[in-house]
């Protein structure tokens, strides 16, 4: 592929009441095979979906929520997660998954994937990109 | 200028699907091209063939099948999403052991690839749906 | 460059225009297609909020949509434009990207 795209995926929405958010992951993870410049947004309800102690047991649906920590391995390594979502949701950065990645630029070292950023540097993520995909 | 085309939600019960229409056609009339539509999440009821809406209402498959038909619009349904609802062609439906297909005519069910293809290979990405 | 914004939920059941107004540039289109269409008119909760935004973004409703749901031109803000699908079509080609707040 001569051209590389900037890809975000939008997620605006809690997982599990809707199949967006596990029909979003799987786009993500089908994309990831495109070699695109890939960024993954998660704004207002979208911040629920990567909190951690998700047990689906009881409903008979497939947790999926561990899936975001392999994102790392298909080369999806950047999570903006916003700073006012979260506060507005009472949550802060300890209350998500620890999602990790090698960088393969800085000697396989361990870095986090996800990046809490602000409303206006979220807005300025949405304003850099070639396709935006909603869910 | 070429567009690509996502409607993400079924028909009759969102607009989705009439939107994109009503877009998709203006947009071929002011000379853009649409070269492909994919259908995602529950947008993918769109291809029953099945649908039998009453007579006086719009028929939203025929409609897309008759548009893509004059215009070569390629329209994509999304494979897993279709499996779940319940949604296969002749060939699917033999692989699955299923008595019955039901994709209409100008529909083809493909994978998710074809959705980020048509990001990389259209001008524009417009996403319908709820 | 510049981004078109789609909003199709009312604002009085879904925070999509408020986070849309929240998110969108200066320069920046917004459109309100289908029930996205309620957030144009005037006297309502929201309207001093996206009136605040008139100017530094511009505002666009699409008409069928409006007259589909009875909303007269009257009831709407000052400074929002209306538009059809093919006024729809010019703004996404008009726009470097599209950007639906479902």
């Amino acid at each position: 592929m001569s051209e590389i795209k900037k890809f975000l995926y939008v997620n605006r929405k809690a997982p599990y009441g809707t199949i967006y958010a596990l029909e979003s992951l799987e786009v993500v993870l089908i994309g990831a095979a495109f070699d695109q410049d890939v960024s993954l947004a998660f704004l207002d309800d979208g911040v629920f979906q990567l909190t951690r102690g998700q047990d689906t047991g009881a409903l008979g649906v497939k947790n999926f929520s561990p899936t975001f920590r392999a994102l790392g391995d298909y080369d999806v390594t950047k999570l903006f997660v916003e700073r006012e979502s979260l506060d507005e949701r009472g949550l802060s950065e300890a209350d998500l998954q620890e999602i990790m990645y090698e960088d393969e630029d800085d000697g396989w070292a361990e870095k986090p994937s996800i990046r809490i950023v602000s409303r206006a540097e979220m807005a300025d993520l949405m304003a850099d990109q070639d396709v935006v995909l909603s869910f | 200028m070429k567009f690509g085309v996502v409607i993400s939600e079924g028909p009759y019960t969102h607009q989705a699907a009439d939107t994109a229409y009503h877009f998709v056609r203006a947009a071929l009339a002011k000379g853009h091209e649409v070269p492909r539509v994919f259908f995602y999440h529950d947008g993918v009821n769109v291809s029953t063939r099945l649908s039998v809406p009453p007579q006086d209402e719009r028929h939203i498959q025929k409609n897309w099948t008759a548009l893509a038909k004059e215009h070569g619009i390629d329209l994509v349904v999304c494979i897993a999403a279709a499996q779940r609802r319940g949604l296969l062609d002749e060939n699917e439906a033999g692989r699955q052991g299923k008595d019955a297909d039901n994709i209409a005519e100008g529909f083809r069910i493909s994978g998710l690839g074809q959705l980020i293809e048509m990001g990389i290979q259209t001008d524009r990405l417009v996403t319908f749906g709820d | 460059m510049s981004t078109l914004h789609t909003v199709n939920k009312s604002p009085f059941t879904n925070t999509g225009l408020q986070s849309c107004l929240d998110h969108c540039k200066d320069g920046d289109a917004v459109l309100m297609i289908e029930d996205g269409v309620y957030g144009a008119l005037a006297e309502t909760v929201m309207a001093e909020r996206v009136a605040g935004r008139i100017g530094a973004v511009s505002l666009y409703v699409l008409l069928p949509d409006a007259a589909a749901r009875g909303l007269a031109e009257k009831r709407m803000l000052n400074g929002i434009a209306g538009v059809d699908y093919e006024g729809f079509v010019d703004l996404v080609a008009d726009h470097d990207r599209t950007l639906a707040w479902l």
